[in-house]
């Protein structure tokens, strides 16, 4: 399946896209998302496991399961304030 | 009330929004662009925000918080785009009818805004370099600004 995730902050500076659409052999979890970031972003592979990742408003561990559909997004740790 | 916006924050009227003849104390809390980090000179900052996930974490703070304390009102506003020094990043106004509750409340709300709300800051330090602030992160990965 396809799934679209929005990268934020420095992970948007690395890849130089706002938005990256993987390839992903279901089921997936977020965990294979995060494996596909760094494969087809081998910039933010250093980064990969200090990034955080959403479904819809909530924060995803890597045992979730993801469908196509899911808005997904990815960035690095917060610092609001 | 919560607020995301690019624009300068009314703190007085955020403060008035927040006063209720059931509340007999007001706390504010503002969170303001400093000059010095660890000895480095900051120029400016950039915040950006994940709009939808972040105006839903301070619903969900918000709503926790009320759980936790006798919560009269509160507001909170987070400034997003380009900040100079002084300027107000965020403000957090909460009313209780006592003041160790609002004081409390307040702490709790600007404390988990900061640890949870998808929310970023970038430097911009004096010697033309960039930075985006990721607690936990290595910055090596940023890419200076040339001058």
């Amino acid at each position: 399946m396809k799934l679209a995730v929005q990268l934020y902050a420095r992970a948007r500076d690395l890849a130089g896209l706002d938005q990256v659409e993987l390839e992903l052999i279901e089921p997936a979890s977020i965990g294979d998302v995060r494996t596909a970031l760094a494969d087809r972003i081998p910039e933010l592979a250093p980064l990969t496991r200090g990034l955080l990742i959403a479904v819809g408003t909530d924060y995803a561990d890597d045992s979730l399961t993801v469908a196509a559909g899911d808005t997904v997004a990815c960035f690095p740790p917060v610092s609001g304030g | 009330m919560i607020r995301l916006t690019h624009d300068p924050i009314d703190t007085h009227q955020l403060t008035e929004s927040v006063r209720d003849h059931a509340a007999g104390a007001v706390v504010l809390f503002l969170g303001t662009v400093r000059e010095l980090t660890e000895g480095r000179r900051t120029l400016a900052l950039d915040y950006e925000a994940y709009p939808e996930m972040a105006t839903a974490k301070l619903e969900e703070i918000a709503e926790t918080a009320s759980r936790k304390w006798p919560i009269t009102a509160y507001g909170i506003i987070h400034r997003l785009g380009h900040l100079d020094l002084g300027d107000v990043s965020v403000a957090v106004a909460v009313s209780c009818p006592h003041r160790v509750e609002a004081f409390e409340a307040g702490r709790f709300l600007i404390d988990t805004l900061k640890e949870i709300v998808p929310i970023w800051k970038k430097e911009n330090f004096d010697d033309g370099t960039t930075e985006w602030v990721h607690p936990g992160l290595d910055a090596s990965t940023d890419t200076p600004v040339s001058n």
